[in-house]
């Protein structure tokens, strides 16, 4: 049984602080989501709020269509993964597993089985009778996603359960919880930092900044289409060119951009309409590192401009190139490591250029911090 | 030793050793052992020590069981009566400062804001700022026939006629508990404290009652600072003399008071040692017992 979850309204207030501000999203019965943004943006507080940890200041918490309202964390059809994954230390693998069980009472055989099943199911056969500090990092994630399937969860909380392993664990632990989750077919609610992350697991993305959630889409829509300046350079990389609207015309925006004219695609708002941007406003235009090139390489005489090599950082599939313009802007142009790079040197003016289509103007607004 | 010289410099190190050894030697070596051995020996008046009577003897222990040669008991009734008393009283008090101090140390421990635990933990020390002897006549002072709380009981009509809380020994229990809470609560405290809070979270999320996540994630991580402090507070209680001389009724006798009797008043250090010993054994086999049958090692409890 998996089930929906929707937030009306939600706002979290500790004393003048909100942790949350009027968080309105519906997470779809089955769906991976994942809440994505920086430390301190409230996410980790959103989930403890569904978990029932916490009571919302304002609005409702809905599951399956029913308000949790006044019903603790011990009757909601939640599971929640912690962070630390908070195992019992003096149990057994599979006492912790089957300890919700235990709870309502279910006979010494009738856990053993469950969590024997279990532990098939996260690949950890045989290994119920060892210590949980006889397991490895890995290790010790499954049985923690085990115990919180044990209780046969309508919804799965996981409050960044991976950030403590390393990295090739964490891509193959990633692997392992989407195919978990399809699998089980429960609603899994994912809370991340890490963009690579939210991207490569979920159906959907919520990318929340302050309290606020900016966007929620898929993880395309929100790369490919930010609605804000924040999300356009939270998520992925990218150069921003602050500027004013000097004309609109069929979706397109032309910008200037200290003195420089830059056309680019006027970005959809978090509703999917086109921003209403008007003529004089001031704007952020934006272009993904990835998708700039060498204007000696185009043919375009359309959003060209020149900018001073600074250094080139190898990070082994691409290559960064890192430029200052004239007005002192900071670029990021990247390149496939097989790309030829053997003429640029740091010091170097290159010219570079972008297609239209794949620039992304939207109203000014803060940038994510880095 | 050597590299512990080195990494402490000469004076740190001589400090060390000439003050650890003695503390051992001196304070807790030479007066067990001389203890030890008067406890084997008759007692003689100073001119014979030392002359062919002084020799080792079991007269002191058979004395404590089987009492002295002219009564007409089969044993020592009244000795080993005090005696059992005196440990059966001290694992009760113990049993009640336990179940007193848990919850106010959980509480310190895992509930309070940092300024209240601040404020918890001064109002639990302040008291203790006072002399033994002093709280155990406030205790008294609280109990008595004319006492604070028989006053305020008559006054408000509960009562006609006051309770004799010292001879029901309320007031020595009560004067017991209190004597030893520090070190039953702050075990406990730093035991509970390395407890994550997520453990508690994550048993209520797995659908745990309050009651049973203490049973079997808190009190199991506790273990070790519940064994240290019980058995601080056991030794510390069956040893008392100070509480049980104000606070116990005239029928009442606590076993340290006899021992107390043997040197001073009956001047027979000889016997008042072997009850020394004996208790001192009996007290130690105990603790020992119960750390093995609740699983605990000696390390855990010093940790």
């Amino acid at each position: 049984m998996s089930a929906d979850v929707e937030l009306q309204g939600v706002s979290i207030a500790f004393g003048d602080f909100y942790a949350a501000k009027n968080v309105n999203v519906k997470i779809e019965a089955g769906e991976f989501f994942s809440f994505l943004g920086p430390s301190g943006c409230g996410k980790t507080t959103l989930l403890r709020a569904v978990s029932g940890f916490l009571e919302p200041s304002n609005g409702k918490v809905l599951i399956g269509g029913q308000n949790m309202s006044g019903i603790g964390p011990n009757k909601r059809p939640t599971a929640l993964i912690f962070q630390n994954l908070a195992l019992f230390p003096l149990m057994s693998v599979a006492d912790n597993i089957a300890f919700s069980l235990e709870v309502r009472g279910a006979s010494k055989q009738a856990r053993r089985k469950r969590a024997d099943e279990l532990l098939d199911l996260v690949a950890l056969s045989g290994q119920g009778d060892k210590k949980v500090h006889e397991l490895s990092g890995g290790q010790k994630q499954r049985v923690a996603i085990a115990r919180a399937l044990a209780v046969e969860p309508e919804v799965l909380l996981l409050d960044e359960p991976l950030s403590a392993l390393d990295l090739k664990l964490r891509q193959k632990m990633r692997t392992e919880l989407r195919a978990i989750q399809q699998r089980v077919g429960i609603t899994f609610i994912y809370i991340t930092h890490d963009q690579g992350e939210a991207l490569t697991m979920s159906d959907r993305v919520g990318v929340m900044n302050d309290g606020q959630l900016e966007q929620v889409g898929s993880c395309y829509e929100v790369y490919q289409a930010p609605s804000t300046p924040f999300v356009a350079t939270f998520v992925g990389e990218n150069n921003a060119f602050a500027g004013k609207v000097d004309k609109i015309s069929k979706g397109v925006a032309l910008v200037n951009v200290d003195g420089m004219s830059f056309s680019g695609a006027v970005g959809k708002t978090i509703e999917g309409d086109q921003h209403p941007l008007s003529v004089g406003e001031s704007v952020v235009l934006f272009v993904r590192p990835e998708s700039l090139t060498l204007a000696k390489d185009t043919k375009t005489t359309k959003n060209k401009f020149s900018a001073n090599i600074e250094t080139i950082e190898f990070e082994g599939n691409v290559k960064n190139i890192y430029l200052k313009t004239s007005t002192k802007k900071s670029i990021r142009f990247s390149v496939p490591s097989v790309f030829d790079t053997s003429g640029l040197n740091p010091g170097t003016k290159i010219d570079l250029a972008f297609t239209s289509e794949s620039a992304i103007v939207l109203p000014n607004g803060p940038l994510a911090l880095d | 030793m050597e590299g512990f010289i080195k990494k402490n410099g000469s004076v740190v190190s001589t400090f060390f050793l000439v003050a650890i050894t003695f503390w051992f030697v001196f304070l807790i070596l030479i007066p067990q052992l001389y203890m030890l051995d008067l406890s084997f020996r008759p007692n003689l008046p100073p001119l014979l020590r030392g002359g062919p009577d002084d020799v080792y003897t079991l007269t002191h222990y058979k004395h404590f069981i089987f009492g002295s040669e002219t009564s007409k008991d089969t044993y020592n009734y009244v000795d080993v009566g005090v005696f059992v008393d005196t440990i059966g009283t001290a694992i009760l008090v113990t049993i009640i400062n336990l179940c007193f101090c848990y919850p106010i140390a959980f509480y310190i421990a895992k509930l309070a804001t940092p300024s209240a635990t601040r404020l918890l933990i001064l109002a639990l020390i302040i008291p203790f700022w006072i002399n033994e002897l002093l709280r155990s006549f406030a205790i008294r002072i609280l109990f008595a026939g004319e006492g604070v709380i028989n006053n305020l009981l008559l006054e408000i009509g509960l009562l006609d006629v006051a309770i004799n809380f010292i001879a029901l020994d309320v007031a020595l229990y009560t004067g017991l508990t209190y004597a030893y809470i520090l070190l039953m609560i702050f075990p406990l405290y730093n035991a509970l404290e390395t407890l994550d809070t997520n453990q508690l979270e994550a048993a209520k999320d797995l659908g745990s009652s309050t009651l049973r996540t203490h049973w079997r994630i808190v009190i199991p991580h506790a273990k070790a600072g519940i064994a240290s402090g019980s058995t601080m507070v056991f030794m510390l209680t069956a040893g008392a003399l100070a509480t049980p001389v104000v606070l116990s009724s005239p029928n009442t006798f606590w076993f340290t008071q006899l021992i107390y009797q043997w040197f001073n008043m009956n001047d027979n250090w000889s016997r008042g040692s072997a009850y020394s010993i004996i208790l001192l054994v009996v007290s130690v086999a105990f603790v020992l017992l119960m750390m093995r049958l609740f699983k605990v090692t000696i390390g855990e409890v010093v940790r």
